[in-house]
């Protein structure tokens, strides 16, 4: 699981879960690689990202390093951002754990880098 | 006995590994499955020459999604089959994968995707694989969940198999109650063989159906089914019809206008580069 996925990702299909959003990241395996670097789609997709969110969660497993806090103003061209921006939105991938639904508790594990969010048969809506 | 996949077993089931790896190397299945995915691609009128998030809907071993790869996009994949999902992993492909129902509804935050394509899946929904499956109820989890992942005025296009008309009507008037407009495009809908069904769904404002492939202009009406032009009420409160509505309507019109030159610039233009 690529982070640009976590901060779309949600569990609020599960039965009375409103937004659950932000999930929270437990990582035990945790790979980069490379991917090509494309500012094109980081300037597309940068706005419509929770970045607090991407910026949590990529200290939670250890890539937070240098990532600033917010998004730069004309970050479009600003090539250092969007490199920092690229390596934890494309390349930083989570391969084992689990994620946490900030509402219900309720896990998602993790494994082989898919994240597994089939609910059960009472959770579903 | 049937030779409907979707009759046989659950689609976990069905798409096993054995399957999972079959369906990924027979030559022929990945030609038709290109093939579809460039026509949904088409049919998506994303905005030129831009890189693009899209969501594939029944992703299964990434076949499509190789072929939105090509076109210079990001896609994240949502399947249930486990196999599936794996075959897609070891293939290297670069979207990403999650694993999931799409019945259970698409479980992706407000406005995150320019697009969603989806290439041979739909049909399973119509299947009450479990007791607590109910058709009509997940394909309306499905669409309205589906509607709030797109940003506004982006499209959601699939290529189907349906089995029979009240098929198309169900799809359809429960994709309208969750907030799209749109309908069903046939191509080829005089050869057996070539015959294809494209399900062209839009946000933000109503907008006329595409023109189906392999039809004469004089009968093409006849192969745009269940064309729902006019807005239909009860957009079940979701942002349709905020003060933003006449821009997007704008926006929409003028994308019909650069429309009218797609014919002769399909593949002109289009960009290979810039993967991921
Ligand atoms: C014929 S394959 C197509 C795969 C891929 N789109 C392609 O073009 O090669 C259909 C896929 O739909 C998936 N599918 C069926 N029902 C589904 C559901 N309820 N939710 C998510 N995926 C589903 C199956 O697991 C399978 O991988």
């Amino acid at each position: 699981m690529k982070l640009i996925t976590h901060n779309m990702l949600t569990s609020k299909c599960i039965k009375g879960v409103l937004t659950g959003y932000p999930l929270a990241i437990n990582a035990t395996d945790v790979k980069v690689t490379e991917v090509d670097y494309n500012p094109d789609f980081l300037s597309r997709v940068i706005p419509k990202l929770d970045w607090e969110v991407l910026w949590t969660a990529a200290n939670s497993i250890g890539h937070g390093e240098g990532l600033p806090k917010a998004v730069e103003p004309k970050f479009e061209e600003n090539e250092e951002f969007l490199k920092k921006a690229h390596k934890v939105l494309l390349e930083v991938e989570v391969e084992e754990g689990y994620l946490t639904c900030p509402e219900s508790g309720r896990q998602f594990p993790i494994s082989k880098g898919i994240p597994n969010m089939l609910l059960t048969e009472a959770e579903v809506q | 006995m049937s030779k409907r996949p979707e009759h046989l077993a659950p689609p976990e089931v069905f798409y096993n590994a054995d399957e999972a790896r079959k369906y990924t190397q027979n030559s022929r299945i990945i030609d038709i499955q290109a093939q579809m995915t460039e026509r949904c691609l088409e049919l998506l009128l994303l905005p030129e020459d831009s890189s693009c998030l899209l969501l594939d809907i029944g992703c299964g071993s990434g076949l499509s999604g190789s072929v939105v790869e090509e076109n210079g996009h990001m896609w994240i994949g949502l399947d249930i089959s486990p196999d599936m999902l794996d075959v897609a992993k070891e293939r290297e492909t670069e979207g990403d994968l999650v694993l999931g129902d799409m019945g259970e509804g698409v479980p992706f935050r407000a406005g995150c995707f320019d697009g969603a394509i989806s290439v041979s899946a739909l049909q399973w929904l119509f299947n009450a694989d479990k007791k607590s499956h109910k058709p009509v109820k997940r394909l309306y989890n499905f669409f309205s969940s589906l509607y709030a992942s797109l940003s506004r005025s982006a499209r959601a296009v699939f290529q189907f198999y349906p089995e029979n008309e009240s098929q198309l009507e169900l799809l359809t008037s429960q994709a309208m109650k969750a907030g799209f407009y749109g309908g069903v495009v046939i191509d080829y809908p005089n050869s057996a063989k070539a015959k294809k069904f494209f399900l062209v769904l839009m946000t933000g404002g109503a907008g006329p159906l595409p023109k189906a492939l392999g039809t004469d202009e004089t009968d093409n009406s006849l192969q745009v089914k269940y064309a729902k032009r006019e807005a239909t009420k009860g957009a079940r409160g979701k942002p349709l019809k905020n003060t933003r509505a006449w821009l997007l309507e704008k926006k929409e019109r003028r994308r019909k206008q650069g429309k009218e030159t797609k014919p002769d610039t399909k593949y002109t233009g289009r960009k290979r580069s810039g993967r991921f």
